[in-house]
C-alpha cells in the first residue's frame, strides 16, 4: 500500500515535467534503472528525496549496527561514564534507523550487512577511531544532502538529526582528546563544519558495508 | 500512514521546482570549478554573487534568505562578543588549560560566523544588520556572567543550545538554498559541537548533570533559561512515535536525545531579548 504511494509519488514527480522535452528522457531512462535492479546492480536508493531519505537510511544503520556491536562487547578498561554515553548513542542510531524505516515504509531500502572486521571491539583506541569517522561523515553527509532535499519538512528532520550527529562527534572527539570536538580538521577558517556530497560519503563508507550500494538515481 | 501524510507534502511542491533546480545546480556546478581556484577566504563573494543568479527569478526570495543570514548574523554577533568578553578576563573566569583553550576556539568560530555572515550577506546584495549593544547580566538574571565561571558556563550552553534550535528552526525556509543553505547547515552543526563540550565541561566541573545532548527538556540550569529547552521533550517525528520504535528498546529519554528540535524566530528573539539592549 506505502509502496503504491511511493509509485504515485514518482508519477506525479514525473507528470509536474511532462510539460517539458526532458520529462519523456527521464522516464525512459528511469525505466532503464528499474531493469538495472532487476540484474542485481546493488540495492538502489532511489531518486529524489526518497532517494535522500534512504541514503540517510542507510548510514544510520551502519551507525546502529556498529554501535550495538559496541554495546554488546564493551572495549577493555571502559569507564561506567562512557559505556553509559555510547549506549546513548547506540539508542539514538537505532531510533535514526527505526525512524527512517518507519518514515519510508514500502519505500525503505532493506537490511544492509556490514563488514566491521577492520575494528578491534576490544581496543578503546581502534572503537573510538572508528566512531569518529562515522560521526564527522554522517554530519558531513547530512551538511551536504541538504541542498538536494526539496520538501522543507524533510529538510526540517534531516536537521534534527544532524545537530545530534554533531553532538556524537563532538563527544567522541574529545574522549580520544579532549578540545578536538571541532578542530580545524573539521572546521575551516571561516568556522563552516564539513559537507559531503553523497558518492563521496558513499565511497568512505563502502569499506564497512558488504551489500552493494547504487546511488546513481540520486539528486546531484 | 504517516508516510502518506509525508507524501502528500511532497504533493504540494511547485510542479515548476525541477527545472528551478537543474538551473541551480547548472549554476552550482560552476561556482564548485571556481570555488577550488579562489581558495576559502574568498567563498563568500563567490557564494553571494552565484546566489544572486539562480535566485533572480525563483526558488526562496532574496528578501527571504537575507532576512534568515540577519538573523543568524544577529545571534552570531551576541556569541562573539559573549565570549570575546569573558576571554578578556582571562584566568579570573576560565582556568587555563583545556578549559581557556576550548572558549578560544569556540570564541574563533563564532567570530569566524560573524565576518562570514558579514560578508555572505553584502556578497548577496544585502545590508549586514549592525551590531546591537548587548547586556550579557540579562538586566541582573545573570549579574556574576563574567566573575563567575559556572554562571558563564551556564549561560554558554543557552546560547549554544539555542543556535542550534534557531538555525535548525529557519532552515526549511531557505530549502532549495544551494550553498548558502550548505554554509547555514555547516555552522548549525558547528554550534552543535561547541553545545556539546560546553556541555561536557558543565558535568567534569559539577556545574549540571547533563549529558552532550538534551535529555527532555531539561537544561541542567535552572528555570530562568527554560524558555531555550521547553520543546526538546518531543518523542514523535513525523507522526512517528519514537519511544520503543518498531519494538527496539528506545526509552523515552532516549527518544528526545536523538532529536534535537528548532524554535521560531520569535521563540528566539524572546529568549535573546533580554541580552539586547538596542
Amino acid at each position: 500500500m506505502i509502496q503504491k504511494s511511493s509509485e504515485a509519488l514518482s508519477r506525479r514527480a514525473f507528470l509536474g515535467m511532462a510539460g517539458a522535452a526532458t520529462g519523456i528522457m527521464v522516464l525512459a531512462s528511469s525505466c532503464d534503472k528499474n531493469d538495472d535492479n532487476m540484474m542485481n546492480n546493488g540495492v538502489d536508493l532511489g531518486s529524489g528525496d526518497v532517494g535522500i531519505l534512504n541514503y540517510a537510511y542507510a548510514l544510520e544503520q551502519l551507525e546502529a549496527a556498529f554501535y550495538t556491536r559496541v554495546a554488546q562487547s564493551p572495549y577493555n578498561g571502559i569507564s561506567a561514564s562512557e559505556n553509559a554515553l555510547l549506549t546513548d548513542i547506540r539508542d539514538h542510531e537505532i531510533a535514526h534507523r527505526e525512524f527512517f524505516k518507519s518514515a519510508l515504509a514500502g519505500a525503505a531500502i532493506s537490511n544492509l550487512e556490514f563488514d566491521f572486521s577492520a575494528i578491534d571491539f576490544g581496543s578503546r583506541a581502534s572503537v573510538l577511531a572508528t566512531a569518529k569517522a562515522f560521526e564527522d561523515l554522517g554530519v558531513s553527509a547530512y551538511n551536504g544532502a541538504g541542498k538536494l532535499i526539496v520538501t522543507p519538512d524533510y529538510l526540517t528532520l534531516a536537521g534534527k538529526i544532524v545537530s545530534v550527529e554533531a553532538r556524537h562527534a563532538a563527544y567522541i572527539r574529545d574522549l580520544i582528546s579532549n578540545g578536538s570536538f571541532a578542530d580545524n580538521t573539521v572546521v575551516d577558517m571561516n568556522g563552516l563544519d564539513t559537507s559531503r556530497m553523497p558518492v563521496d560519503v558513499l565511497a568512505v563508507a563502502a569499506g564497512f558495508i558488504k551489500t552493494k550500494i547504487n546511488a546513481s538515481n540520486l539528486p546531484r | 500512514m504517516e508516510f502518506l501524510h509525508i507524501i502528500n507534502e511532497i504533493e504540494k511542491v511547485d510542479p515548476e521546482m525541477p527545472d528551478r533546480l537543474s538551473d541551480r545546480r547548472t549554476a552550482m556546478k560552476s561556482f564548485a570549478g571556481i570555488g577550488a581556484k579562489i581558495g576559502l577566504a574568498a567563498l563568500p563573494f563567490f557564494i553571494g554573487s552565484i546566489f544572486k543568479k539562480a535566485y533572480a527569478q525563483s526558488g526562496p526570495s532574496q528578501n527571504v534568505v537575507l532576512d534568515v543570514l540577519n538573523y543568524a548574523l544577529t545571534l552570531e554577533y551576541l556569541e562573539a562578543e559573549f565570549y570575546a568578553m569573558g576571554i578578556a578576563k582571562g584566568t579570573a573566569l576560565v582556568p587555563a588549560g583545556a578549559p581557556a583553550a576550548a572558549i578560544k576556539t569556540i570564541g574563533d568560530h563564532e567570530a569566524a560566523h560573524v565576518e562570514f555572515l558579514k560578508t555572505a550577506i553584502t556578497a548577496s546584495g544585502g545590508t549586514p544588520v549592525s551590531k546591537p549593544t548587548f547586556d550579557f547580566t540579562a538586566g541582573g538574571t545573570f549579574a556574576n556572567v563574567f566573575s563567575d565561571y559556572a554562571t558563564f558556563l551556564a549561560v554558554a550552553q543557552t546560547f549554544e543550545d539555542t543556535g542550534v534550535r534557531a538555525y535548525k528552526g529557519r532552515a526549511a525556509e531557505i530549502t532549495g538554498g544551494g550553498d548558502l543553505l550548505t554554509a547555514a547547515l555547516n555552522i548549525h552543526s558547528v554550534e552543535a559541537r561547541h553545545a556539546a563540550h560546553i556541555r561536557t565541561m558543565r558535568k567534569a566541573n559539577g556545574f549540571g548533570d547533563v549529558k552532550p545532548w538534551i535529555t527532555g527538556k531539561e537544561s541542567g540550569i535552572g528555570s530562568v533559561v527554560q524558555a531555550s529547552y521547553d520543546g526538546e521533550e518531543l518523542s514523535t517525528q513525523a507522526g512517528i512515535n519514537i519511544v520503543n520504535i518498531n519494538g527496539a528498546m528506545i526509552s523515552a529519554s532516549a527518544a528526545t536525545e536523538a532529536f534535537d528540535e528548532g524554535l521560531t524566530k520569535e521563540q528566539v528573539l524572546a529568549i535573546v531579548g533580554p541580552f539586547i539592549v538596542q
